[in-house]
């Protein structure tokens, strides 16, 4: 059962909507009104960001939390980013780098009203979860000097061997214990309670359980989910603010349930412009998606018949079909190796021996790079990365580039050549021609 | 040509040397291991305790075509990374036994990962160093890294580690910072002695010489500059030049800015020379005196937390207040932020710092180059009319 409702995001018409994704939106929409509400009320706010977040730890001492990157991809699917970038521009932020940081400074500088119409709380303590970005760091400190609050930095390791020593957990734990509690304690004016975290960290683990399940029923053909763009609606609650509570349980079993139905009746995933009739092509997708032209670019693909059956993106918030779960009984180690599990904590080896895999375990007919020109996290090494996995799994691969919330980096008809160019490509490789 | 002029074109001749002749002859003479690393800091004592030679790599400059590298980046990415590969790839780095990627950008730190996927037969360590500065945590971590380093090049065939080596090393170090220190205490005082450019090219070749050879160059040119009649003073604006910490603009850049009326009194290239400030302690355990210096002697970088105003200690300086001091301490009229084009520490960076400066009501330009630059005329337009300006209206 769907809906259709007005779709943003560089789409015309009504989109149609899965049971699910009505339910994420009303969810995050029912966040952003109790979270203006709350803080009006004298309730505290933390900011931090979507990999290595410490969710279930921030809600245990019963504080809100807001995340600026995800403010900052709606602002962009409403349409807002273009003139919030130009704010932070004006004020002298070089056209170079993460449009992510321009639109957040520029819709504080704008009144800080949130994509919702909500006003955004400012922030008591920014939690700097200083995880697979370099350019954390950095936005909380221009964050930091703009709103005159304390911040507390929790540095997470990279893996630059691909592996997570001793060392690098108990170097995390120990500023958990050290830092970050403190500070939260601090703010809060609560102690610290392992009971009550270790029940949020059960919850994540149902809840990633269902998650899991959900991302591998793409395995299956037709595959019943688009892992990439419907997976960003899917990731949505885990990867907020809801990751630890009942209502992030209940969404997954719901969707599991959904997904389910679908496998079960052989469909394919539904899209903003109908059920797609016919899987063509499958892909493995590379790096985050354009918030700007969200829906065009998704036509881009179930115009083709193409469909994402895993994707990396996916994984930024905690690489959870892996293996890994957050685990009650060791509830600080369990978050320090969750922070140093996401994706873009992972050393480049590791990235192209992920995605090699999820080209052969999801049978993917090749392996698609979406270059995003402010993420340098994602994007330096990308070439060496498709060249790798083209070269371990004989698959086609095809690179695009765009940019997170930025419109004038979304060049459609130059993409949408380079995709069908790649389409035909794997098309011909198929029939056994040289492409 | 005079001394100072002949040594300065020596330390250019080697640091252009990208195939590294001197490293190449320095292995032959001692059959050590000679290992590389990127900006902006590396523990070069350690290495050097157990006799490896460190080799700083800071890319191709504008001497390099690039050919393969531009392959490996997208167009929106600094150059260093693809000048290093490119290097890598055409044989140039072939002496060194492996390279130290630190923590210093997501660039530097996928080159790490591309490089061992490129060269894996080499020693490739991403050198993580710590953003907590409480020795009880970030200093343990750092300790831990280091002594994996150490366990690294030895299982290469470096000599083990030795407490007293390495106290021997610091001590090394220690003297060759003082000599950087002095040269750079003498530039502010007297910078129509020191020009900026010949002052660079030394630091660049102190970057593949050894310790003491670096050493006895510094002292050289510091004699020869002293004693040289004809280095007199000239009415130009005292200026200190910031955001250069990692891809180095090209000398000519440098050269441009000098003669279009700026005496440059500080900087930050070459970084890894005046990383640590002041003298790393010898008493007590060497290793975790090399740890300490990291946490508490540090310059203030892009590239490290700055726990910074607004912290639960308000008392502690914003972001740029640093620069600020430094251009007091320099007796500097304007600052020029000289950064390479999307370089995300330096550009993410300098809003804050711009802002430290204006409170400080400091002039200042900006602009940004790639280490190839190749035209500098609308620098030199841009930085005389800022050397003009502080001249003609500082004060006024």
């Amino acid at each position: 059962m769907g809906a259709r409702l007005p779709q943003a995001g560089g789409g015309a018409g009504e989109a149609i909507k899965d049971d699910s994704q009505l339910r994420q939106k009303r969810m995050l929409e029912e966040y952003a009104r109790t979270l203006a509400s709350a803080t009006r009320a004298g309730g505290k706010c933390v900011y931090t960001f979507v990999p290595g977040n410490l969710t279930e730890l921030v809600r245990s001492f019963g504080l809100h939390l807001v995340l600026p990157e995800i403010n900052a991809l709606q602002s962009a699917m409403r349409g807002k980013s273009r003139g919030y970038i130009a704010v932070a521009e004006k004020l002298g932020h070089s056209e170079d780098v993460c449009t992510y940081v321009k639109c957040d400074l520029g819709m504080m500088k704008s009144g800080n009203i949130g994509p919702t119409g909500e006003p955004v709380p400012k922030p008591d303590l920014l939690l700097l979860s200083y995880t697979g970005c370099f350019t954390f760091m950095k936005w909380f400190e221009i964050l930091r000097e703009e709103y005159g609050c304390p911040v507390v930095m929790l540095h997470v390791p990279y893996q630059g061997d691909g592996k997570i020593t001793e060392s690098m957990r108990r170097y995390v734990v120990d500023q958990l214990r050290g830092e970050v509690i403190p500070a939260l304690e601090r703010i809060s004016g609560r102690a610290y309670d392992e009971a009550s975290l270790s029940e949020r960290l059960a919850r994540s683990a149902r809840a990633e359980e269902d998650l899991v399940w959900v991302l591998e029923s793409a395995k299956r053909r037709p595959s019943p989910i688009d892992a990439y763009f419907g997976g960003v609606y899917y990731i949505g609650p885990i990867f907020t603010a809801f990751r630890g509570t009942e209502e992030a349980v209940d969404y997954y079993a719901a969707l599991r349930s959904e997904v389910a139905e679908r496998l079960a009746a052989g469909k394919g995933p539904v899209t903003p412009d109908g059920e797609m009739a016919r899987e063509r092509f499958r892909i493995v997708v590379e790096g985050p998606p354009n918030w700007t032209s969200f829906r065009q670019f998704w036509k881009m693909f179930s115009d083709e018949g193409a469909v994402v059956v895993a994707s990396t993106y996916t994984k930024v918030g905690g690489v959870y079909d892996e293996g890994f779960r957050h685990d009650p009984d060791r509830p600080l180690e369990s978050l320090a190796e969750y922070c140093m599990g996401c994706y873009t904590n992972i050393n480049l080896p590791g990235r192209v021996e992920m995605l090699s895999r999820y080209v052969t375990d999801y049978a993917a007919d090749g392996l698609l790079v979406n270059s995003i020109k402010s993420c340098n996290s994602f994007s330096a090494g990308q070439l060496m990365i498709l060249r790798e996995v083209e070269r371990r799994t004989g698959k086609p691969a095809g690179f695009i580039e765009s940019d997170l919330v930025d419109p004038r980096y979304f060049s459609a008809s130059n993409i949408k050549n380079r995709l069908e160019s790649y389409f035909q490509m794997i098309e011909q490789k198929r029939a056994g021609r040289p492409a | 040509m005079s001394g100072a002029l002949a040594l300065a074109a020596r330390a250019e001749g080697i640091y252009r040397d990208y195939r590294l002749s001197e490293v190449r002859a320095w292995k032959e003479r001692t059959s050590g291991l000679a290992v590389g690393y990127m900006p902006i800091y590396a523990p070069r004592e350690l290495l050097h305790a157990q006799g490896v030679l460190p080799v700083g790599l800071m890319g191709g400059g504008d001497d390099l075509e690039i050919i393969r590298g531009d392959a490996y980046y997208q167009s929106y990415i600094c150059h260093i990374p693809r000048s290093t590969i490119e290097l890598g790839l055409n044989g140039c780095l072939d002496p060194l036994d492996g390279i130290l990627f630190p923590a210093i950008c997501d660039v530097i730190r996928n080159l790490s990962g591309m490089w061992k996927l490129q060269f894996p037969g080499k020693l490739v360590r991403y050198l993580d160093v710590p953003q907590n500065f409480t020795p009880e945590i970030g200093g343990r971590f750092y300790r831990h890294e280091l002594e994996e380093i150490s366990s690294e090049i030895h299982a290469r065939g470096a000599r083990p580690y030795d407490a007293e080596a390495l106290r021997e090393s610091l001590a090394i170090y220690n003297e060759n910072r003082r000599l950087v220190a002095d040269l750079y205490d003498l530039r502010r005082e007297q910078p129509w002695k020191v020009p900026t450019a010949e002052l660079y090219a030394i630091l660049r070749a102190g970057l593949v010489l050894p310790v003491d050879e670096l050493s006895s160059m510094l002292r050289d040119y510091a004699q020869a500059v002293l004693a040289d009649p004809a280095r007199r003073p000239m009415d130009q604006a005292r200026v200190v030049l910031t955001g250069s910490f990692c891809e180095q603009p090209p000398l000519g850049l440098i050269k441009t800015l000098e003669r279009s009326g700026c005496y440059i009194v500080d900087d930050d290239f070459v970084q890894v020379h005046r990383f640590i400030q002041g003298d790393v302690a010898l008493d007590g355990d060497p290793m975790e005196s090399l740890v300490r210096a990291f946490l508490t002697q540090a310059v203030e970088s892009p590239t490290r937390y700055c726990p910074g105003a607004g912290a639960f200690d308000p008392s502690r300086a914003a972001r740029g207040g640093e620069l600020v001091d430094r251009v007091g301490a320099s007796r500097a009229e304007g600052v020029i932020f000289c950064a390479p084009s999307f370089c995300d520490p330096a550009l993410l960076d300098q809003p804050m710092a711009v802002k430290a400066v204006e409170r400080a009501g400091i002039p200042w330009t900006a602009f940004k180059y790639s280490e190839n630059t190749g035209q500098f005329q609308v620098i030199r337009e841009q930085a005389g009319t800022f050397a003009d300006s502080i001249k003609l209206w500082t004060g006024a």
